[in-house]
């Protein structure tokens, strides 16, 4: 017997020994606070994250604040325009290791945990694009802000269904390896900008 | 290379080796420590999480109800995605999938994203004995490696070092960094040092090897929760990926996702949410690993879903909050235990996939505890661990006794040692008196079968004689 009917056939003894109840369960609500993008910012900021909250018009003057020295990668159909980046064509890990920082858009951000969600849709790119480059820079638009978990699931969905992955991001990369005390930087962008438009 | 667990000594002589070390104790003391307060703190920040913890236990269940069906599936989802689905009976099994894949291409090296279920079949010695190097990219687990050490921890695998060890170790092993002097035990040096040392790698990788927190059934989506950034890098960068499911590993669909990524992070590092969570269907087509396998394992797992009270241990999402909150963990340390699952929730896993009446070291586990129950009360999923540790005390005494040599007694000598070991301390005796009342409660009402049998359970007195007596001044007042 193959090693995949042999387990479905163990799976099928065990739950034959036990009474399957039918347990019906729901999904408890997330929270509900009363200024959804000022939890964002308040939440994203928490975990070391630069957050600069601008006005539509003034979201150019202050990606160039933000922007460090060196060569910038963006994925196709970025928002905004970003002056001399490189727009990403199959760079290798090697060539995205030497740029400065990567800009892209968002799917979702969510306000209780202070979580950027990318679905890797236009305007966010393929997933080692946000992972190699050492600072992101990532614009988010307060309609995009929802409150909890729980929202932004359906919204992601679509995404999902497709076959796209996603990548949630809270905060830079950190460890709480030694002595269980977070430390921020370690393989993925050690600086994160959130720019929260709107 | 790390260690392995093979012919550990049962877990009474561990703990007692365990509890002798202070240098351990008082590591393990500070960072259960902490990651309980933290806990404590964003736990607190939740109104309804008793809600939560209900929905979480109900989801797994209805997950494991129809288990069948849903890695049908799963399989069937995660194929038309464009991965190629394997089933694995035990650890050979899979062990050899996973060297197979990587010998098709040639490869002799992978990195590895930390995983407890890759740590289980011990997929790092067996592709070692195939000629091929596995690289751990968790920091802890680096430090695992790097020291030849064992994982103590399911989440933290080196709790049981403190920054200056885990820079001796560095000072010692870790090899290609630009300035190995400059190195202090600052964890933010020590966290650049393992950036640097493992850039080259990441960048170079040809293939990963991971496992996967959930595996949603509906969509065939695979999801891994991680924080340092080097998940991200083994399931993106390299050209293939093999990541190594247990079945338990199922929720049925996207939605229920939703109650499991507000658990797991508050209950596990003490966080909101946790820095990286990554998903991913199959192949994504231009982005990330274009070679995606993944291995259905059982190993064990159909036993313990056979097993009545046990099978709700099959509902944990490894956490590792009942680790943190054991006063017997907090003493003696991972390593007692003598598997890669250590803790309350080890001490009922072991048992469950691997039988009991077969290993004395397996056996041993269920009476690593004190009854106290802050293991249940923690638990995201609301496994109650210490109903299935006295129905487990039972089975290990039936199998013993059937067995006629003797066993019956033998396991009670297991028993008392590990008493002593525990109470050997003031402070742990008076923790330990007051367990004992909680304990014999939930014994009686379980039913401890094959103990009972031949005797009663002693009543714990509503007052323990130490509080007896300090209550009332030595019996005076
Ligand atoms: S048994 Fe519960 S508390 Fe322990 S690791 Fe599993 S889910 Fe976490």
């Amino acid at each position: 017997m193959s090693a995949r009917d042999e387990i479905l056939d163990r799976v099928r003894a065990a739950l034959g020994a036990v009474s399957t109840s039918s347990t019906t369960f729901g999904h408890p609500a997330g929270s509900s606070p009363d200024d959804v993008v000022a939890l964002f910012a308040e939440r994203v900021a928490d975990y070391q994250a630069t957050v600069v909250r601008c006005p539509p018009d003034e979201l150019e003057a202050a990606l160039r604040d933000a922007l460090p020295a060196g060569r910038i990668v963006v994925p196709d159909a970025l928002s905004v325009s970003v002056p001399h980046a490189v727009t990403d064509d199959r760079l290798t890990p090697f060539e995205l290791d030497a740029c400065a920082a990567v800009v892209t858009d968002c799917a979702v951000g969510i306000a209780e945990t202070g979580t950027i969600v990318l679905d890797h849709g236009p305007g966010q790119g393929r997933r080692a694009i946000t992972l190699v480059p050492d600072v992101h820079i990532c614009i988010v638009r307060a309609d995009q802000v929802v409150a909890d978990v729980p929202d932004a699931m359906p919204r992601l969905a679509p995404a999902v269904r497709q076959g796209r992955p996603l990548t949630w991001i809270s905060g830079p990369s950190a460890t709480s390896d030694i002595e269980l005390s977070r430390v921020e930087g370690v393989h993925g962008p050690r600086t994160l900008v959130v720019l929260l438009v709107g | 290379m790390t260690s392995t667990f093979v012919g550990m000594p049962k877990f009474p002589v561990a703990a007692r080796e365990a509890l002798a070390n202070t240098q351990l104790r008082s590591n393990l003391a500070h960072a259960t420590a902490t990651i309980r307060d933290k806990r404590a703190r964003v736990v607190a920040e939740v109104d309804n999480w008793e809600e939560l913890r209900l929905s979480g236990a109900a989801i797994k269940d209805a997950a494991l109800a129809s288990l069948d069906q849903h890695l049908v599936r799963l399989e069937a989802r995660l194929t038309a995605a464009g991965a190629e689905v394997r089933w694995a009976r035990d650890a050979d099994e899979a062990c050899t999938i996973v060297a197979e894949v990587a010998q098709r291409h040639g490869i002799d090296e992978v990195v590895k994203v930390k995983s407890m279920v890759t740590q289980e079949i011990g997929l790092n010695e067996a592709l070692q004995e195939q000629g091929i190097s596995a690289w751990e990219t968790d920091l802890a687990e680096l430090i695992v490696q790097l020291g030849d050490d064992l994982p103590s921890h399911i989440l933290v695998p080196a709790i049981h070092r403190n920054r200056a060890e885990i820079l001796e170790i560095f000072q010692r092993r870790m090899q290609g960094l630009a300035s190995p002097e400059e190195l202090t035990d600052d964890p933010a040096v020590l966290a650049g040092a393992a950036r640097e040392h493992l850039r080259q790698k990441f960048l170079t990788a040809r293939m990963a090897v991971s496992g996967a927190n959930f595996a949603v059934a509906e969509t065939g989506t695979l999801v891994v929760v991680e924080s340092e950034g080097n998940g991200r890098m083994c399931l993106t960068l390299p050209e293939v990926l093999v990541s190594v499911v247990g079945i338990e590993k199922v929720v049925p669909t996207w939605e229920d996702l939703d109650v499991f990524l507000r658990l797991l992070p508050r209950s596990s590092t003490g966080e909101r949410m946790n820095p990286y969570t990554s998903t991913w269907t199959g192949v994504t087509p231009g982005d990330g690993p274009q070679e995606v396998v993944v291995v259905l394992l059982d190993n064990g797992r159909t036993r313990a879903l056979a097993d009545q009270v046990g099978r709700q241990a099959l509902r944990c999402i490894r956490c590792s909050a009942c680790l943190n909150s054991c006063p017997v963990y907090e003493r003696v340390g991972g390593h007692a235990y003598g598997s890669v699952y250590p803790g309350p929730i080890g001490a009922i896993l072991n048992p469950l996939l691997k039988g009991v009446g077969v290993d004395e070291q397996v056996d041993s586990l269920p009476y690593a505890s004190s009854l106290c129950g802050a293991c249940f009360e923690v638990c995201p999923v609301r496994i109650d661990i210490p109903s299935v540790l006295v129905d487990l005390r039972a089975q290990v005494v039936d199998a013993h006794r059937a067995k006629r040599w003797g066993g019956v007694p033998s396991m009670q000598t297991v028993a008392m040692k590990g008493a002593a070991a525990t109470f050997r301390s003031g402070r742990r005796l008076r923790l330990a008196e007051r367990f004992a009342r909680l304990g014999t409660g939930i014994a009686a009402r379980v039913g401890a079968r094959a103990w009972t049998g031949s005797r009663d359970l002693p009543r714990a007195p509503r007052e323990s004689f130490r509080a007896w007596w300090r209550r009332t001044d030595g019996g005076t007042r």
